[in-house]
């Protein structure tokens, strides 16, 4: 009773999921036109959060640039700016000591936990469960707090710089974060009972949003969109970079290509990024977190650098043209959601809303991401 | 027929696994913090807006290089100073140098990303992080911060 | 004669004052429920325990200005909050509390109390076709369609017990449950061994008669804004938040009466009205439990639950009930 079905078009009528609205986390506009409660067309429409970024890094200084990037996509910010740093790295050719590259990884995974907690509160508030929002965000809450005690902010970290780090950890921050770790696995058994096993979940999300494999090559998805329907691709194993070879962790990768399957696989990543901050609490090394030569003034030679990361929604990618001024020339941001988002105007088609708007809430969209 | 009435038990029974969790998180502590009945301690190195450093005597540290304000994102930041001539002995006998002193140090806060450039920036160590995080105000000119005047008044 | 109409009226306007009591502070008990059970405390800022939150909330609703979109149809419009309210809070008045606390009692009490149910879904359909809003009429459509199919089982299991009984009188269906909790028409007896089963419908009918999670789909706050009620601001929201807290109690009220004895106490000791409120208010505190834990279902999900497995199973145990009652 979930497939599409064949819809005469003259008695639509046209109906504006507007800007303002509890589902669309975030200003987005998607033009429908139903039959009933059928879906036959729907544009998405952007923009409403525009705000430069990319413009705002070609007018700025290389180290200007660097709380920009935690805006993007505030969930997960330590990915971006990760991203960002490494591309200027690699471009001003500066060396990186081992111990601040553990501490990145570590952060970044912590990070990556409190977006899909996120995520996940969000997402089964959306499908009408208010509880586990509530469980959610109280677990983000001691991540939260790991990170505000290293870094000093809890939602936009400007915590990386280019060489190293701002400010070192401490062995309360190890200590801290070995207590949370059981913690966040207890919690994750008890979102399986409360809501994986649920019957009622269960019916509203198998089979339900089909994206083949084919759809998603076509438009350029990544990240757990992709990997819920078999695509097994992942930056950090594929195209390593930083310190990630060093650790031992599984993709997880499904094939039903359904909403349950992209659910499944955001819960199995909270799984494995608590393993590789485990591995990286074990192996920290000690060291400097700042290189000795730092250069004063970041000018890159001139040239085309890119560099790509897995943030908590898919291959982020930044694209630096420098011609070897402080200013960057081109400073170009592949946005991932970008990619996942337009799918959603072809995979609906034949719907109905309530579906429809449970598989937009599995593909995972931050607005301000998309928009720039 | 077996798998109809099997999926009507299975359903059931985990409903009732589901209500289980919430009837046991029901008799659990809440975990709010009554705020402002109850405050929690901030963070050590907790960003707030900057405040500048004095030394010894009271004065601030600065000496208005405006290296702050070169290397801010934003352009929250604005310095004036005057030049000020005082006596020194210089090998044996007394000279006349000028020195410049702060005169004006604005924050504008509206427009601050807490980035901590000008902190990292500064070869001086005239300006740190506070720790005030509770300004809540229904006017623009109270996020315009007089650090001079604010240094001036937590002295005195 | 001035004396018994005296005391129809004291009768009518106390049973009135005890739903509206019940609606505004059913609110208050929810969010405080519902505070607990997600580990925040709920309203307790505006008096002890924030007992003064339903009154604070009722006076910013009376002082909100009434607001009517443009083009929407006038009378629709200002009749569906009433409709909504109005029969819910009829219905108390033969809604027997104890064996003297009646305000009117009727030999045909369950019917006239299904029958004002029936009632709440056409104000739905006026409420959100009044309001010239595409979401409303969606979600009014929706609802009326979950209504429908929901009262045929609800009637189905009603039958059943009515049958057991032999009578429609509210104060005889519980008398017939009188002496302990092995008497009740919860338990599984020799001429109907589902029992259970029909109480189990019941209560999953209840839950969707009053369109409360989760099967609020009228409402489904995230996909279309708030439902049917969308364009009511001020008293014509509150007007439907009450209704639908007076349509919980009396839905309790009735599980209680039909199925778990009513004012008997479980051990036959002390029968009185402080036990038939002990159960109506566990059963709303299982309401509030079970609305705070499960997500919503689909439309076709709801309608298959009913459609092909409630009725089948009400009418199997309705036919066996009939069967055995011949013989034994």
């Amino acid at each position: 009773m979930s497939g599409p079905i064949h819809i005469r078009s003259d008695e639509t009528f046209t109906l504006n999921v507007g800007p303002q609205h509890p589902a669309t986390h975030g200003v987005l506009r998607v033009k429908m036109e139903m039959d009933g409660e059928y879906i036959v067309k729907a544009e998405t429409v952007l923009g409403y959060i525009h705000r430069m970024h990319e413009l705002m890094g070609e007018n700025r200084t290389y180290p200007q640039v660097l709380p920009n990037l935690s805006r993007l996509d505030y969930l997960g910010a330590l990915g971006y700016t990760h991203g960002h740093v490494l591309a200027v790295e690699r471009a001003a050719g500066i060396e990186v000591p081992e111990r601040a590259e553990y501490i990145r990884a570590i952060t970044v995974e912590l990070n990556r936990i409190a977006s899909h907690l996120f995520w996940f509160g969000a997402f089964v508030m959306d499908l009408g469960g208010f509880t586990p929002l509530m469980y959610a965000i109280e677990d983000r809450e001691h991540i939260l707090d790991l990170l505000e005690a290293v870094t000093g902010s809890r939602l936009t970290y400007c915590y990386y710089r280019f060489g190293g780090l701002y400010n070192d950890v401490d062995d309360d921050f190890i200590a801290a974060t070995k207590a949370v770790i059981p913690r966040l696995r207890k919690s994750l058994k008890k979102y399986d009972a409360l809501v994986t096993g649920n019957i009622i979940f269960e019916k509203r999300l198998k089979d339900i949003g089909p994206i083949s494999a084919e759809m998603c090559r076509k438009y350029g998805a990544t990240g757990p969109v992709a990997r819920g329907s078999g695509i097994d691709f992942d930056v950090r194993k594929n195209e390593p970079y930083s310190v990630y070879p060093e650790f031992d962790f599984d993709v997880p990768v499904y094939h039903e290509c359904d909403s349950l399957a992209r659910y499944k696989v955001r819960m199995d990543e909270m799984e494995q990024s608590l393993r590789i901050i485990e591995q990286g609490i074990e192996k920290l090394p000690d060291g400097p977190i700042m290189p000795k030569k730092k250069p004063k003034l970041i000018k890159p030679p001139k040239g085309d650098y890119y560099q790509a990361v897995e943030t908590a929604r898919g291959s982020f990618g930044i694209r630096i043209v420098s011609d070897g001024t402080k200013n960057a020339y081109r400073f170009k941001l592949r946005s991932p959601t970008y990619s996942n988002m337009h799918m959603f105007d072809e995979a609906c088609v034949g719907m109905m809303i309530m579906d429809a708007l449970a598989m937009m809430g599995s593909l995972d969209l931050v607005i301000p991401e998309i928009d720039r | 027929m077996g798998a109809y009435f099997s999926e009507i038990f299975l359903g059931l029974k985990s409903l009732v696994i589901g209500l289980i969790i919430t009837f046991k998180e029901f008799f659990k502590p809440v975990v709010t913090v009554p705020y402002p009945y109850k405050t929690i301690k901030m963070s050590e190195k907790y960003r707030g807006h900057i405040e500048l450093i004095e030394d010894e005597e009271g004065n601030p540290k600065c000496i208005s290089c405006g290296a702050c304000q070169r290397a801010c994102p934003s352009g929250c930041i604005s310095l004036a100073s005057k030049s000020v001539e005082y006596e020194a002995m210089v090998k044996g006998e007394m000279k006349t140098k000028k020195k410049k002193v702060l005169t004006k140090y604005d924050l504008n806060f509206t427009t601050c990303s807490l980035c901590g450039q000008c902190v990292e920036n500064c070869n001086f160590g005239a300006v740190t992080f506070s720790k005030d995080y509770n300004l809540a105000s229904d006017r623009k000119e109270d996020f315009h911060f007089d650090l001079l005047k604010r240094l001036k008044e937590r002295n005195s | 004669m001035s004396l018994t109409i005296l005391n129809a009226l004291v009768a009518v306007v106390a049973a009135i004052a005890f739903a509206a009591l019940n609606a505004a502070y059913l609110v208050w008990a929810e969010r405080r429920g519902a505070g607990r059970i997600q580990r925040r405390p709920g309203p307790n800022v505006n008096g002890p325990l924030g007992l003064l939150q339903p009154p604070c909330d009722g006076v910013k609703l009376m002082a909100k200005q009434l607001m009517i979109p443009g083009g929407a149809d006038k009378a629709l419009f200002m009749v569906a909050p009433v409709l909504a309210m109005a029969p819910a809070i009829m219905s108390f008045v033969t809604i027997p509390f104890s064996d003297t606390i009646v305000a009117h009692s009727m030999n045909i009490g369950v019917l006239m109390i299904f029958a004002f149910a029936s009632l709440g879904g056409m104000a739905i359909l006026f409420a959100g076709w009044g309001s010239r809003n595409k979401y409303g009429v969606m979600a009014s459509v929706r609802a009326v369609s979950q209504n429908i199919s929901y009262e045929v089982p609800m009637l189905i299991t009603v039958i059943t017990v009515v049958m057991m009984t032999g009578t429609m009188d509210l104060k005889g269906l519980v008398a017939a449950q009188a002496g302990g909790f092995w008497n009740w028409n919860l338990m599984p007896s020799l001429s109907s061994p589902l029992m259970p089963v029909s109480f189990l419908i019941f209560f999953i009918c209840a839950l969707a008669e009053t369109n409360r999670a989760p099967f609020d789909l009228g409402e489904a706050e995230s996909e279309l804004v708030a439902g049917f009620h969308t364009e009511y601001g001020s008293m014509g929201f509150g007007l439907f938040f009450m209704g639908e807290y007076a349509n919980i109690v009396i839905g309790a009220s009735l599980i209680t009466i039909l199925f778990l004895g009513g004012w008997d106490c479980p051990l036959g000791l002390f029968p009185g009205v402080w036990w038939f409120l002990f159960k109506i208010y566990v059963l709303i505190f299982s309401f509030i439990w079970i609305r705070w834990t499960f997500p919503r279902t689909t439309i076709y999900g709801l309608l298959n639950l009913s459609w092909k497995i409630l009725i089948p199973i009400s009418l199997f145990n309705l036919l066996l009930t009939a069967g055995l009652l011949k013989v034994f």
